[in-house]
């Protein structure tokens, strides 16, 4: 059943689809195939899926913990951006330090600044009762206006031309790729490695049960001993860690520098992952690819058949309602079943 | 000594800045009293910017662009209402999906409309009153929906405290049960609340692309419709409270900008950051107090109403 | 109304009200199963039955908030359909809810405006003004409903049923909110509108209600109607028997253990805020349960229960250590599962939400308050279902909750099944303090009867139990001492057996020290209360 939605939904997704493409004059099962087949079958587009699948992974995990507890944290696009300044600081201001050190402090410093980014609507929540899915979405935009201030002014490459970009990272500040060539780099491990640890201590650890408790009912996690504010803390610290990492991973991994634009919208593709995933990690992978898989779609079918990549946000927006419609729908038959099959004592009193 | 034109410029300017933000948090009041929280403002906004901005550029009448700016946000809380209303599913969830459907969809459809110049809403211009310095184009120099966007302060402020309906949808936000139990639709009143906050939010978008900038750009909205959602939480959920924060953000917005033209070396990103900070800023001082907001909560804001058969 | 009463008379025989074969089924649940029964114009005619007997689906066909599946109403002699409850307003059918339908944040008047479309909103606070007085229920139309007692809701209630002018009122268990002295004043509004010829369908659980109150009662059992009976010839034993089904036994409850005494749980000087806007907050609470004893708090609704519970549980903390002490160790300001550690256990009164997640399994409930004191449960940070699912085992055959598959999910049981398992799962862990609120709310009577015999045994045992609960028959049935809380106050501890209906009543009500203490001694002389 829980397999069920998130395909009804990717169905009603294709079928939109190709209606769409029809309206614009495409033929849909060209169309189709571009988006959806074509980038599964060469190595290098599955390499590139996987690149652009990780960090929407390593995001989605973080936020489905959020979600779980029943806190909001929509602001991990700012998270992601944070990460990938305070981890680009080293190699931007200290472009000439080669040494191993300098890849992990560039790792562990991108996850502080997530998590330290992620702290303040928290903080904001717990202290003052800010409604975090506000704050922490308008501290995105300021994190964006933040990086863009930096690459246009102080961390302007001199020798860029007036581009807005960085200095290109060295040897020592790039993360290594996984196979010789190609552009797999190690940084996917980090989303599968987080997706296993977040699976096992969802379901077998004490702080899992507490992040299910304060989801599901607060008043009873409060009664079971755990403090929401602790909670509420600490999911917002680890998505927002993760985010950080995943921001200091593509821009050490992929780009090489800073750039005013970084993500083509992770941070929010990854609430979509999150609710495709069912809010679990290991199922999280998979949806991430799928949600990659439409990049790289929407890549390729501007590039084929002239339609705008624009169409691929529209996809992305449109099956994150479906799937949400289809949940219920479908938990609401299975509601009418049971309610059939069980006499239910409490109905009688209704 | 005091420039008059350059200050009535300046208020101007607050004005179309302020006016996206009143019309868009009126819409978001209205379906909040009645019970719905809709975070899909951002998305409902951006599909009436670019509807607008099409239907202006179809017809050649900005009066046709409004109309359709207000029936493309209208028409983008369908799905949200089916969801939300029909089939109580997450009220945050559905929303935020809202937004980044309206985002899609609004970039799709904007796509050919990028860099093809628009045609800004006309401005009112009563001769006499209009040329008086100052409070002639303050007052009498603005366009049509600068006004409509006062008058509908007014009215919906009027409707929720004084008339029938607006009794009864502020019961359907208090207690979707006993509604139910006293017979009023909580389903209907609810459905035209957000219909009616979706038209408002389209609204909003369309002064974007018609009157603040006549042009579309992808993501114009910028975050408006979110800061819109937090004006509601900042003006307790009232209408003249609405007006009052819509025009303090513009006052923010347009401010840094004149500080910055008057020499100030701000760099233009963080004066581009200051509605953002101020909402943040906002949001903590209105949520420190606690009373307050728990007093003019609408009580079920939010919560699913399932009837019990 | 008096020509209402006239109207009927001159109709004579014919009743105002028939249910003929009235059924509604649920799944495979017959909530209610060809019920019969006839109203006449003027009567109180009470609807008897436990919880889950179906009334509340009865009262809500005849309200039109629930479609029969089969049957009709005949009202005034003519079949109706009553599709919704405007309908049944318009009928002049009136309903006084059970939980009350009130807006909280609108005004009386306005909450009265939502009802009676046509009346005149400009007259309208005059109106209620005059009519509240003229019945004995005085508001103030102005006044924000957040704002009143709950006895004061329920006048807005009648109020606005009266506005209606209904021929039959439909009162839901109008009494469980209310001190012994207000149901008295609302005994005697009901009987004056009886004798102005409205009817009145009075729903309750009490015995002692319908005996005092009913012209005629209806019994109904597991949605049958079992027999319909004259109050004037019954006595309560055989309303009881009716009603259960069989004969009623009282638990056994030996005598409390006289000789140790030892105090296991003290509160000295308690004070806490208010929780919310609308709570109560606590001041100066002194208390001392002793070993082998259950103690009652009893008290209305709303008088600081909510907070009294959760300063003990430790939810909320108090302000200084020495303010709670279990077992002699102060706690007063350490959480719950620092109390839990030192051998107490807590039972709150909702089950759904905070006594228990709906959404887990029964195992999971009980990883839900061992997590921290039971080292096989979790240890190391990780949880051991396996172990879990043993206790669930345990504690589902013990206490008898009856599940539909193994280890359901809680949301899944019946609100009486659901209460034995969270109760059970307390006892379970043999607690040497064990704080219940509201122990049988909403619970059938052999359920209710498992968890009070539960109760008593473990205090037989050695253990200090306090019980916080509205319903004066339950703590008289179990408690050894007795205390009332009011206003977020505590009165002293009385022994049961010195303590009658009525000076509980006026404890209720606020009336402490002095006053209650003069007429004490008045009070031991009759204290042939024990049912």
């Amino acid at each position: 059943m829980s397999v069920l939605s998130p395909v009804i939904a990717i169905v009603m997704t294709l079928i939109l689809g190709a209606v769409l493409f029809t309206a614009l004059g495409v033929n849909p099962a060209q169309a189709l195939y571009v988006y959806f087949v074509e980038p599964v079958t060469q190595l290098w587009s599955l390499e590139e899926l996987v690149v652009k699948a990780a960090p929407l992974a390593l995001i989605a995990i973080g936020l489905a913990l959020c979600y779980r507890a029943n806190v909001w944290n929509i602001g991990a696009e700012g998270q992601f951006t944070a990460g990938a300044i305070f981890g680009s600081a080293i190699p931007i201001l200290l472009p000439d330090w080669d040494s191993w050190m300098v890849l992990p402090l560039m790792l562990i410093l991108g996850v502080i600044g997530g998590m330290l980014y992620a702290a303040i609507p928290a903080i904001l929540k717990n202290r003052f009762g800010a409604n975090e899915i506000l704050t922490s979405l308008m501290l995105s935009y300021i994190a964006l206006l933040v990086l863009d201030w930096l690459v246009r002014g102080p961390w302007r490459d001199p020798g860029s031309f007036n581009f807005p970009q960085s200095v290109t990272f060295s040897d020592a500040a790039t993360l290594p790729l996984l196979v010789s060539d190609g552009r797999l780099h190690v940084g996917v491990l980090f989303a599968v490695l987080a997706a296993l640890i977040a699976a096992i201590r969802l379901s077998f650890s004490v702080q899992g049960f507490a992040i299910e408790v304060a989801g599901n009912a607060p008043r009873a996690a409060r009664f079971s001993g755990f403090s929401q504010k602790r909670i509420t803390l600490s999911v917002f610290l680890i998505s927002g860690g993760l985010a950080g990492l995943a921001g200091i991973c593509e821009v050490s991994g992929v780009l090489n520098q800073l750039r005013p634009e970084i993500s083509p919208g992770y941070g929010f593709a990854a609430i979509i992952v999150a609710f495709l995933g069912r809010l679990n990690p290991l199922a999280i992978l998979l949806a991430a690819l799928l949600l990659a898989l439409s990049y790289i779609g929407g890549e390729g079918a501007q590039a084929e058949l002239a339609v705008s990549s624009t169409v691929t946000r529209l996809f992305q927006g449109f099956l994150l309602l479906m799937i949400l419609g289809c949940d219920t729908l479908i938990a609401y038959k299975i509601r009418l079943v049971t309610s059939r099959s069980h006499a239910s004592g409490e109905a009688a009193r209704g | 000594m005091v420039d008059w034109p350059v200050v009535a410029a300046i208020v101007l300017t607050i004005v179309t800045a302020s006016t996206p933000l009143l019309l868009a948090a009126l819409g978001e009041v209205v379906a909040e009293r009645s019970g719905v929280l809709n975070l899909g403002v951002e998305g409902m906004m951006a599909i009436g910017a670019v509807s607008g901005f099409a239907a202006t550029h179809a017809t050649g009448s900005t009066f046709a662009g409004v109309i359709a700016s207000a029936i493309g946000g209208m028409i983008l809380a369908v799905p949200f209402a089916v969801l939300v209303i029909n089939l109580s599913v997450n009220q945050v969830a559905t929303g935020l999906s809202l937004t980044l459907f309206g985002l899609g969809a609004s970039a799709m459809i904007g796509d050919k409309y990028v860099g093809v110049p628009g045609i800004k809403l006309p401005q009112l211009h009563i001769p006499g009153l209009s040329d008086i310095p100052f409070i002639g184009p303050v007052l009498f120099g603005q366009d049509g929906l600068v006004y409509f966007s006062v008058v509908l302060t007014i009215a919906i402020g009027w409707f929720l405290t004084r008339s029938r309906g607006g009794l009864v949808l502020r019961a359907v936000g208090d207690n979707h049960d006993s509604a139910h139990n006293l017979g009023l639709s909580v389903l209907g009143v609810r459905w035209a609340a957000v219909l009616f906050g979706g038209a408002c939010a389209g609204l909003g978008g369309g002064y974007l692309s018609l009157g603040y900038t006549p042009l579309w750009t992808e993501n114009m909205t910028a975050g408006r419709g979110w800061i819109a959602v937090a004006l509601v939480v900042f003006a307790s959920w009232r209408p003249a409270r609405v007006l009052v924060g819509a025009y303090l953000f513009g006052a923010v917005t347009i401010l840094g900008f004149h500080a910055q033209g008057m020499g100030l070396a701000i760099p233009s990103q963080f004066i581009s950051a200051l509605p953002y900070l101020a909402t943040v800023v906002v949001l903590v001082i209105i949520s420190g107090n606690k009373a307050m907001l728990r007093a003019n909560t609408p009580a079920c804001l939010g919560k699913p109403f399932v009837p019990t058969r | 109304m008096q020509d209402l009463a006239a109207a009927a008379a001159d109709h004579g025989v014919q009743p105002l009200l028939r249910a003929d074969g009235l059924t509604k089924r649920f799944g495979a649940l017959t909530a209610c199963d060809h019920i019969r029964f006839e109203i006449q114009p003027g009567e109180v005619h009470a609807l008897l039955g436990e919880n889950g007997a179906g009334k509340s689906t009865l009262v809500k066909m005849l309200y039109g908030a629930l479609e029969p599946d089969e049957g009709q109403i005949v009202w005034n002699g003519q079949p109706v359909r009553i599709g919704s409850p405007a309908e049944a307003r318009r009928l002049g059918i009136g309903m006084v809810f059970q939980h009350f339908s009130l807006f909280e944040a609108l005004s009386v008047a306005e909450n009265i405006a939502l009802a009676l479309p046509h009346l005149p909103r400009r007259t309208l606070a005059d109106t209620i003004s005059r009519v509240s007085k003229s019945y004995g229920l005085p508001l103030d139309p102005r006044s924000t409903v957040a704002d009143l007692s709950v006895g004061e809701r329920q006048r807005v209630e009648i109020v606005r049923c009266l506005l209606q002018e209904p021929r039959l009122i439909i009162m839901d268990e109008p009494t469980s909110v209310l001190t012994p002295q207000e149901v008295d004043l609302l005994f005697v509004t009901l009987r004056r509108l009886s004798s102005e010829g409205v009817a009145i369908l009075y729903i309750t659980h009490r015995l002692s209600e319908v005996l005092a109150l009913a012209n005629h009662a209806t019994i109904l059992r597991r949605g049958k109607v079992v027999e319909t009976a004259d109050p004037a010839q019954e006595t309560a034993g055989s309303l009881a028997r009716m009603m259960v089904g069989s004969e009623v036994l009282g638990i056994e409850r030996p005598p409390a253990v006289t000789g140790t005494r030892k105090p296991r749980l003290v509160l000295s000087n308690l004070s806490l805020s208010a929780e919310g806007q609308f709570g109560t907050p606590l001041s100066g609470i002194d208390l001392t349960v002793n070993a082998g004893e259950v103690v009652g708090i009893a008290g209305v609704a709303g008088n600081g229960q909510q907070e009294f519970f959760d300063a003990v549980s430790g939810e909320r903390t108090a302000a200084t250590d020495q303010a709670i002490l279990i077992d002699g160790v102060q706690v007063g300001r350490r959480g719950v599962n620092a109390r839990r550690k030192l051998g107490a256990a807590f039972v709150p009164e909702e089950r759904m939400g905070h006594g228990a997640v709906s959404n887990f399994r029964l195992s999971e409930n009980v990883i839900l308050t061992r997590h921290a004191t039971d080292n096989e449960v979790a240890r190391g940070g990780f949880l051991h279902r396996r172990i879990a699912r043993d206790v669930e085992e345990r504690v589902g055959e013990r206490y008898d909750v009856r599940r539909s598959t193994a280890d359901p999910k809680a949301g899944s049981l019946s609100g009486g099944n659901l209460q034995k398992f969270v109760v059970g799962r307390e006892i379970d862990r043999s607690p040497g303090v064990l704080v219940v609120s509201q122990p049988t709310w909403g619970v059938d009577a052999g359920a209710a009867r498992t968890i009070r015999s539960a109760l008593v045994d473990l205090a037989r045992g050695g253990a200090a139990v306090l019980v916080i609960s509205q319903d004066l028959d339950e703590i008289f049935e179990i408690a050894d001492r007795i205390a009332v809380l009011s206003e977020g106050r505590l009165s002293t501890l009385y022994p049961a057996e010195s303590l009658t209906m009525e000076r509980i009543g006026l404890l209720m009500g606020g009336i402490h020290g002095e006053q209650a203490g003069e007429d004490a001694p008045a009070a031991l002389k009759d204290s042939s209360h024990a049912s």
